[in-house]
């Protein structure tokens, strides 16, 4: 039952990506809110769960996205698999952690469109995909790290409550 | 009694009531001073409550005018599409509003809220009262996506006005369109306007794409390119119109499979 909160937060997550973040714009770069929100989640050391939301939030960023699916489904897989790695070795930094992620998955997931692009015959030309595009991206979604990590780290407490707590 | 008829006490009774005057007014000016004091705080506790209220008012009020400006926004907007609607009658338009873009920085990709039910299909054109916007690239039920002509993989076949030789309009990662397969022998001079050439069935003839704003013509290219500034604001997109009595032709089958 504790897996059902993911499809509000998701759905929640995506709408406001398509609604809001996508129109602000910092030279061609748009924050990835889905993807800051699993990589915080990921984080919680209470979370089992990250994968099933990895696969979720794929599935439906690619179905809202002309994005070919493999893409944002691959990217999501990876910013997951990079916070299962550093959850825990940060000793007593989880923001470092959550920037550290948010970084480094954002160019993994930027690097994996590019090239699924790539493959499907739209070709971009690199110079202005990182100077215009993956940075700006970068910078958004460090700005938007810590407030996302502190709502998903509330919501982690609510849904796995700690048994000091109860 | 005689005397004080006759007006010789006069001057006493002027002594005597204006010294009652001058403490009536003393103790007035006190009372009044001392009522004050108690009940200021009575008043100050009312006046806030009332600027409370007024600054509730004041709010509301606000947000009238805030949405009443939307409307007006919203219906000059409009007035402008059924102006553009009317003056090509030999098209059938359907409005729509945008309420998302693509989630994805590479693509350039917005989300109108109606689709199927309303009879959008694929490849149908999308245009706003000052031209071009693109095609919607896929439908469901209540909602469309919709391929700006500004993203990377839009290609459009468009003819320069005054030049009169055809192109290709490429989009970009960045959101700029450029002119590209525009032949060398042909003159181009920033300003030509570019309107879609109809070629390859994907557009309908003489919608406005844009303007040249730079031409670069080099004598070892094949072909000219030329940057186009579009007449479309794409950052502020809110209503479009959908063509609906287009039918696109899908030229794919005529070409040779390798």
């Amino acid at each position: 039952m504790k897996n059902l909160v993911a499809l509000p937060v998701i759905l929640l997550a995506v709408i406001l990506q398509t609604s809001i973040v996508s129109r602000v714009y910092l030279l061609s770069g748009i924050a990835d809110l889905p993807l800051v929100m699993l990589a915080a989640w990921a984080l919680q050391e209470e979370v089992e769960t990250a994968w099933h939301w990895a696969v979720a939030t794929g599935l439906l960023v690619g179905f809202v996205s002309a994005l070919p699916l493999l893409a944002p489904v691959l990217g999501y897989f990876a910013v997951v698999g990079l916070a299962q790695i550093l959850q825990g070795r940060v000793w007593q930094a989880p923001l470092l952690a959550m920037f550290s992620v948010t970084f480094f998955g954002t160019v993994i997931a930027s690097i994996l469109t590019f090239v699924t692009l790539g493959l499907y015959g739209v070709t971009l030309p690199v110079g202005d995909v990182l100077g215009v595009l993956i940075l700006p991206s970068v910078l958004l979604n460090m700005l938007l790290a810590i407030p996302v990590y502190a709502v998903m780290r509330d919501l982690a407490r609510w849904v796995y409550p700690s048994p000091e707590v109860e | 009694m005689a005397l004080a008829l006759g007006g010789y006490f006069s001057s006493a009774s002027n002594v005597f009531t204006g010294s009652l005057i001058k403490l009536q007014t003393w103790f007035s000016s006190r009372f009044v001073a001392v009522q004050d004091f108690i009940t200021a705080p009575r008043d100050m506790a009312s006046l806030r409550q009332r600027n409370i209220e007024l600054e509730a008012d004041n709010a509301e009020l606000q947000a009238q005018v805030i949405q009443l400006q939307q409307q007006v926004g919203e219906t000059q907007i409009l007035a402008a599409l059924v102006d553009f609607a009317q003056a090509r009658p030999e098209n059938r338009y359907q409005a729509a509003a945008v309420i998302g873009r693509d989630p994805s920085p590479f693509l350039h990709y917005v989300i109108i809220n109606r689709g199927s039910n309303d009879g959008f299909l694929r490849g149908m054109p999308v245009v706003t009262d000052q031209g071009l916007v693109g095609r919607i690239d896929a439908v469901i039920a209540d909602a469309a996506r919709v391929q700006l002509i500004t993203d990377p993989a839009s290609n459009v076949n468009v003819r320069l006005q005054n030049a009169e030789t055809e192109a290709s309009l490429l989009g970009s990662v960045t959101g700029d369109v450029a002119l590209d397969l525009i032949p060398q022998d042909f003159k181009i001079e920033i300003g030509d306007l570019a309107l879609t050439s109809g070629l390859g069935g994907g557009y309908p003839p003489d919608l406005i794409v844009g303007q040249v704003v730079n031409v670069r013509s080099r004598d070892f290219d094949l072909f000219q390119q030329a940057t186009i500034q579009p007449v479309v604001d794409f950052n502020h997109l809110s209503i479009v119109l959908v063509i609906v009595n287009f039918n696109p032709v899908d030229i794919g089958p005529l070409f040779p499979v390798p």
